[in-house]
Formats: C-alpha cells, structure tokens, sequence
C-alpha cells in the first residue's frame, strides 16, 4: 500500500472506541427488546394489515424501527399515507 | 444506619468483582463500619485469597447455611484491621449446596450482627448470581470499558432491577486514560450512556492491583497507589460522603519524575 492511501486510510478511519460505542447501542437494543429480525417483519406485515383498514399506505416505504432513550427503548414507524379512506374520516368525525 | 447488604456483581467473570469486594471491605471496616465480607462465589473461592485470609478458614457459607456451623464461628476476622469479617465460600461444594431460601435466612442474620455486608458474586446469570443477589438490598455491577463486558452488566443490570435492587451502581473498572485518550478506549461517559445507571467509581487499570493480589493485601489497607485511592473514594460514596471523580488523566504523579513531570505541566 502506498503512502497515500494509507493516509486515506488512516484519516478515514472511525476510532475503535466509535465503533465499539455504535456497536453496544445496536446490540443492547435488541438484547433489550429480545425481538428477532423475523418477528419485525411479522410485527412489520401486521402492521400493514391493520393500518390499511383505515388508510392507504406506501407499503414499500414502511420505516419500522427501535429508537432508544435512557434505558427504554421506543418503536418508532413512519409510514406514509397516500390516501385517508372514507370510513376513517367519518370515525375521526366528531360524534 | 439500618444494616445494608450489597452485592458486588457483573455477569462477565473477570472483570474486577472479587478485587472490589475486598479493597470495599477493607475500606468500609477502616472507615468504623463492622463489615462482613461474603464470598457467594460457591466453589471457585477467591475472596480468602485476595483478603489474604486462605490460612485461618476453618468453616464456611455451605457450613452455616446448613446448620453444621454458628455464623459467629465461621466468620474468619481480619487481624490488621478491626472490624472486618470474612465468610468463606466452601470450595468442594457447588452452587447447588445453597438455596435461595438458606441464602434469604443467612441475609438476615448478617443483618443482625453487620452494619455493611458486601456480597461477591459469581459470573453469570444464574442460580449462583442469584443466590448471592436474592438477599441483598442493593447491588454495585462493575465492569470494564469493553464492549462484552458492559453488554453482560447490562443484562444484569435488568435483573437486578427485576429483582427491585435499589440502588444499582456501576463501577467502572480498568480504565485506561492513555487509551481513552487516544480514542481506543470507551470512557466513562459512553459507559453511562449506554447503561444509563448511576456511577459510583472508576478504578483504573493499574499493576498495584496485580501485587496487592500477590500479597493478599488489598490496596485500601494502606497502598498510595491511585487504585487504592479509587476503591477508597468508591466506599466513602457507599457512605454517602460526595467525592469527586479522581482525575486519571494525569500522567503517574508518583515519585520524583511524576513531580517533575507535574511541574513541567508534561
Ligand atoms: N483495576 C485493575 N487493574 C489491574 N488489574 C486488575 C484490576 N482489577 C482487577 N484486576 C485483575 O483482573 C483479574 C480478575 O479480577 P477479579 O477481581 O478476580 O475478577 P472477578 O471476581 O470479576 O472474576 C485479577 O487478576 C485482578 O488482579
Ligand atoms: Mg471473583
């Protein structure tokens, strides 16, 4: 390896203590949570069920993830609606 | 004070427990507290050793908890400094010779003759770790600054939570400024951040450790080592006493060169 592209190298590395730091965060989310990528994405398609009952979704463009805070950790998803569904906007009606 | 019962613990084996429950015990006893050290760690026991009290056990904690022997008699009490007393673990038993109901009970006749009793626990997350946590009022989890380490004090420190420890204090042990500094090391406040637990000391890294385990000396009996200093500050906090952290940066401020050093600002 030349001289520059260690430099490069050297520059464009991520101290260990970062990537020791990033990946605790990561895996004491799902230590926390106990929740296997596999139940995400059932959680993830009965989500899609659900919500379609009431609104038209981007199913594709789902984001379903945890965000941590403290020592809890929060389910967080965005899902974008195309269309709201009549039936949803008689109930958000007020009675 | 109402008597308290602390276990010292952290799911990972190797990190620092039983070093802390003795250089804890030595100080707490120092400090005029009648102290029981308790070694939970059912046959694998280290607490005597580090003590240095391996040659004046006769009975044990299997030896109480069944009947065989009086608390009062198994207490091995320390000679150099007043007020300290060990509880041996048996050494040919298992972790099966106790249950969790024994352990309750031997809690509470700790209770009735200790101000402090500090508990060592065994790695892991299980009847062990149970046992020497189910009786205790509150637990110091320690841990070293590296990522397997805090994962397991992480779990445990769920379980103690479960298990309605209050407080749960982290100890954050063998920390390496130099190493910290150059960003190979996660710090204190990366620690913290990621268990979110209060902090009650950092011990460094440092070789007084090692000969201490040699001697059979803790370091808080008398070392002037910045370790020792640590442990010391770590019981003064049990105490409830406000210490601030010790500044590990400095460079070793030991000796003739360490005053130079200082001098010249190096
Ligand atoms: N702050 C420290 N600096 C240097 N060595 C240490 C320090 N703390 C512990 N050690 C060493 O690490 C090893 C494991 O410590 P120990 O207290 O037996 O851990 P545990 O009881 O958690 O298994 C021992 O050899 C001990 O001397
Ligand atoms: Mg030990």
């Amino acid at each position: 390896m030349n001289f520059l592209a260690r430099l490069f190298q050297m520059i464009g590395k991520e101290k260990s203590k970062e990537t020791a730091k990033k990946r605790l965060q990561l895996v004491l989310i799902h230590d926390r949570t106990d929740i296997s990528p596999e139940m995400m994405e059932n959680l993830r398609k009965d989500l899609i069920g659900v919500i379609s009952n009431y609104l038209d979704i981007e199913e594709d463009k789902i984001e379903l993830d945890f965000s941590k805070e403290e020592r809890s950790v929060a389910l967080v998803a965005n899902i974008p609606v195309k269309n709201v569904k009549r039936r949803a906007e008689r109930r958000a009606e007020p009675a | 004070m109402d008597p308290r019962i602390i276990v010292v613990t952290s799911g990972k084996g190797g990190v620092g427990k039983t070093t802390t429950t003795a250089n804890l015990a030595v100080a707490l006893a120092k400090a005029g507290y009648k102290t029981a050290a308790v070694d939970g760690d059912i046959g694998l026991r280290n607490l005597d050793v580090v003590l240095g009290l391996e040659n004046r056990i006769v009975f044990n904690l299997v030896d109480v908890v069944e009947g065989s022997c009086k608390l009062q008699k198994a207490m091995v009490r320390d000679k150099r400094v007043e007020n300290l007393f060990l509880l041996p673990a048996a050494q040919t038993r298992t972790k099966d010779a106790v249950s969790s109901d024994q352990m309750l009970k031997l809690c509470d006749e700790l209770r009735e003759n200790f101000d402090i009793t500090l508990i060592d626990s065994p790695a892991g997350i299980e009847q062990g770790f149970r046992n020497a946590a189910i009786g205790a009022d509150e637990a110091i989890v320690v841990t070293t600054p590296e990522v397997s380490a805090v994962r397991d004090a992480d779990r445990i420190i769920g379980m103690l939570e479960s298990m309605s420890k209050s407080p749960i204090r982290l100890v954050l042990n063998r920390l390496r400024p130099a190493m910290v500094k150059s960003g190979d090391m996660i710090d204190v406040k990366d620690v913290l951040d990621i268990l979110a637990i209060d902090l009650i000391g950092v011990i460094p890294d440092d070789t007084a450790v090692v000969v201490s385990t040699n001697k059979g000396e803790p370091l808080t009996l008398g070392d002037d080592s910045t370790a020792a200093k640590a442990f010391s500050n770590v019981a003064r906090r049990i105490l409830g006493e406000e210490v601030p952290l010790l500044d590990l940066d400095s460079p070793d401020q030991k000796g003739f060169f360490g005053f130079l050093r200082k001098a010249l600002g190096l």
